[in-house]
């Protein structure tokens, strides 16, 4: 089974680096994007058939190491 | 007075904090990440560096590293521990102190010397700067922003939890003064019992005439009992 967690900085965090592609691509033209937020993404694989239980893991493993709830929000998806 | 200094793959401070620790008599010594076992210390110290090359986040992966959780017992029992630079990273991240440093705002990795109001000097690390509250260490850091939510930024404001601000020449503590976009301007806090100290600037860099001055000499004076 695939795990995919998608982690993203909170609303109200400052993202300089996200603010940084957003100038530039304003630079290159496309003056239709107003906010620009980076993040991380990561995927594993996980020996389990249960999706309960995979989702169990992911939120564990979330919380523990690949977010720090103070700044970041995450997002499981089972596949 | 006996200290630790948990050295981790990518720390980079910790022979500067070793040779600062035994100027002041205290005797030292090195740990390894991987060890398991904290050896009896009064003081433990978490050196500058770059803890995993900074992988995920600065100071997340040494937050889950083997020594970790004797650090963290010891903090818990009362016991001192210093985390300077990454050392302060990975506090935050074991959440021995709350809040977070974030990548600095203007995106640029700082190497300065900078002014610094202690705003707190009763406590073990700080009691020696009641005299000389201005002083002046180096920072070198590209995560050093302390950020934190508004309520914890309340708690450690009104029970004098900050330790260091970030400041001019004469104390005045302001945003054109702020090298990082730190809130508040915080450059250092301590924990709720005061026994743990995380700090952005340096000390052990500043510990001799012959590097420029001695402001960190009093950091390390004030441990002696």
């Amino acid at each position: 089974m695939k795990i995919s967690i998608k982690v993203t900085l909170k609303k109200d965090v400052l993202d300089p680096q996200g603010n940084v592609v957003g100038q530039t691509l304003k630079n290159m033209g496309y003056k239709n994007i107003t906010e620009v937020r980076q993040g991380k993404y990561f995927e594993l694989d996980i020996n389990e058939k249960n999706t309960e239980k995979a989702k169990t893991v992911a939120e564990d493993i979330c919380l523990k190491l690949l977010s720090n709830v103070v700044i970041e929000d995450y997002l499981i998806e089972i596949k | 007075m006996k200290s630790s200094v948990v050295v981790f793959p990518g720390s980079n401070c910790d022979r500067d904090i070793a040779v600062a620790l035994e100027k002041f008599k205290i005797s030292n010594q090195m740990v390894w990440h991987n060890d398991s076992v904290l050896p009896k210390s009064d003081l433990v110290v978490l050196p500058g560096g770059f803890s995993y090359g900074d992988y995920l986040r600065t100071g997340s992966v040494a937050s889950k590293s083997k020594i970790i959780n004797d650090v963290i017992k010891h903090g818990n029992n009362g016991g001192l521990i210093l985390g300077i630079c990454n050392g302060f990273q990975i506090l935050t991240e074991t959440e021995l102190l709350p809040g977070v440093l974030l990548r600095n705002k203007q995106l640029r990795f700082i190497s300065k010397n900078i002014f610094l109001k202690v705003t707190n000097t009763e406590n073990k690390f700080c009691k020696k700067y009641e005299k000389k509250k201005i002083i002046q260490l180096p920072i070198a850091h590209n995560e050093g922003n302390y950020y934190t939510n508004n309520k914890q930024l309340e708690i450690l404001e009104d029970n004098n939890l900050i330790a260091f601000k970030y400041c001019d020449k004469k104390g005045i503590i302001n945003e054109d003064y702020n090298p990082n976009g730190s809130s508040n301007n915080i450059a250092g806090i301590l924990n709720e019992k005061k026994n743990i100290l995380g700090m952005m600037p340096h000390p052990e860099r500043l510990i001799d005439p012959f590097l420029s001055g001695e402001d960190g000499s009093l950091l390390f004076q004030s441990l002696l009992r």
